[in-house]
């Protein structure tokens, strides 16, 4: 029973909370009916057995707790019901839940309204979509439990102060909005994918996650190209998984990985997500940053990769999403695909930017080219300078053992230019 | 419906430097902004420039002290608002967002009713 209702909390939480949002016009109120229902579902699935559609009886019991609790309510109360549930329709207790309109996207779009912030959106997303507990998106983001208990409240606090609705975005917002959304859901995917600090590289249950609110929000908006895009994109960087740390945990660059331990299903569906996103309208920058790891996925090797292509791609990228770690990305591609000596002059048109500037990243790009153009002692700085910033212990390692390659300053240099 | 306060937050030194066409454009685009978005609009007025402004606050003994100038110095002062109503956040963007601002931006409070 313990496991059915696992289940039924996996695959049905949002569904029911959202339903109930409707009703109550109040996430606590409806967080409560729901979490009493599925209480109230241990007892009763017991005696009388699984019901066929779990979901569906769930939806009914946490809905008829809410119009209970909106009874006891008092009508003051009522009148001040903090979320503006527009275009409200009473459904009767007891419906078919197939005749009841999918409210999760009205939810998904609430958690990722842009007025809130990106880590209330994400810590909001988790816990009312995914039926996370606060205990459990504190501990995914490396932050005590009431950390994250005051954060939710906070977000709830100026949802319910500002009236930020419980409704689908109009037609001229909707990209905008969209786009929130799928910064929220890859931020949940990234901190996962390599988590920002600790003792392992990756956050398996983030993953997890990221991959169920994205395939949700497909399945509810199934013509988006950035959509596609962000779920062609997770797959293909999610691919690479098993190639990424190696057996001592140290972390594998993609130039080393054994392409062999990459997921080909995941590749397969992929690419062909990509190909279709590129055909279904104006590509954002989620469809282009898919296209980049696709380029990747299907070449033989590091060295057979088709720089050029990524170099335009990021060019593309560049022009939609100008930000500094594309940037970055461009300028080390530019690297590969004419050699470290040109990376090295787009590096430098770039490092001046603040943001860079304290990017572990693009002190080891940088160590790297110099590194290959045999500028040792340049090399050993950057290194060092990569490693005063880098916070993930997996990447340190990698750090560290590049640094020890290059030898010590009056050593022996002849191990410093290998590839 | 609710109220909103949009506080317009422009850099003083290009709008009081702002030459005699900049200015007249403005003003014609706030009255146009007035005119389309009447039905939401409770109230609204310009400030006078910051070094008008006067700030009172307490010191530690409870001494009423009054210094010149803005609460808080910052480039983009509070230059004028608008009291408009909407049914919610969304709605309240969607007029706050018209709201002519060359030299800065705006915030967006919501009203707090009391009591």
């Amino acid at each position: 029973m313990q496991a059915v209702l696992a289940d039924a909390y996996r695959n049905d939480w949002a569904f029911v909370l959202a339903a109930t949002i409707r009703v109550t016009g109040d996430i606590d109120v409806a967080e409560e009916c729901v979490q009493d229902a599925f209480s109230k579902a241990l007892a009763a699935w017991t005696v009388t057995g699984v019901p066929k559609r779990p979901g569906a009886w769930l939806t009914t019991v946490a809905r008829r707790g809410a119009i209970d609790a909106l009874r006891r309510q008092s009508t003051e109360e009522r009148v001040l019901r903090k979320i503006a549930v527009t275009d409200q329709k009473e459904f009767p207790v007891g419906i078919e839940i197939s005749v009841i309109p999918d409210e999760r996207l009205r939810l998904i779009f609430t958690c990722c309204h842009p007025a809130l912030s990106i880590e209330a959106q994400v810590a909001l997303t988790l816990k009312l979509l995914c039926g996370l507990t606060t205990a459990e998106i504190a501990s995914a983001f490396l932050v005590s439990e009431s950390t994250m208990a005051a954060r939710l409240t906070r977000a709830k606090l100026k949802i319910k102060a500002t009236h930020i609705p419980y409704t689908l975005p109009t037609a001229s917002d909707l990209p905008g909005r969209v786009d929130s959304v799928l910064d929220a859901l890859h931020l949940v995917f990234t901190t996962g994918h390599t988590a920002p600090s600790g003792a392992d590289l990756v956050r398996r249950d983030l993953i997890d996650r990221s991959f169920e609110l994205i395939r949700l929000l497909r399945e509810l908006l199934p013509e988006n190209a950035d959509v596609k895009g962000l779920l062609a994109l997770v797959l293909l960087t999610d691919a690479r998984r098993n190639a990424r740390v190696d057996a001592e945990g140290t972390m594998v660059l993609l130039a080393e990985q054994d392409r062999g331990l990459w997921d080909q299903v995941a590749i397969h569906e992929g690419v062909t997500i990509v190909r279709e996103a590129l055909q279904s309208g104006p590509p954002g920058r989620f469809v282009f940053m898919a296209a980049i790891a696709a380029v990747h996925a299907e070449a033989l090797s590091w060295e057979e990769t088709d720089w050029r292509e990524i170099v335009a791609l990021y060019d593309l990228l560049l022009a939609t999403w100008p930000s500094p770690v594309v940037a970055l990305n461009r300028a080390v591609a530019i690297g590969l695909a004419e050699g470290p000596g040109a990376g090295l002059i787009e590096l430098d048109k770039i490092s001046t930017d603040p943001y860079l500037a304290g990017y572990s990243y693009c002190a080891s790009a940088r160590a790297d080219f110099l590194r290959r153009l045999a500028r040792v002692d340049e090399a050993r700085g950057a290194y060092e300078e990569a490693l005063a910033m880098a916070e993930n212990q997996v990447e340190r390692t990698f750090l560290e053992r590049r640094l020890k390659d290059l030898g010590t300053p009056d050593g022996d240099d002849s191990t410093a230019v290998h590839r | 419906m609710s109220e909103y306060l949009v506080l317009i937050y422009e850099n003083e030194v290009s709008l009081t430097g702002a030459d005699e066409m900049a200015s007249k454009k403005l003003m014609a685009d706030h009255a146009e902004f007035g005119e389309k978005n009447g039905a939401a609009l409770r109230g609204g007025n310009a400030l006078q420039p910051t070094s008008s402004a006067t700030s009172l606050r307490r010191d530690a003994s409870g001494k009423l002290v009054v210094t010149d100038g803005a609460f808080a110095e910052t480039k983009e002062a509070l230059g004028g608002y608008y009291l408009i109503e909407a049914t919610d956040l969304d709605s309240a963007i969607a007029i706050a967002s018209q709201v002519p601002t060359p030299y800065g931006g705006v915030e967006v409070r919501p009203i707090w009713v009391l009591g």
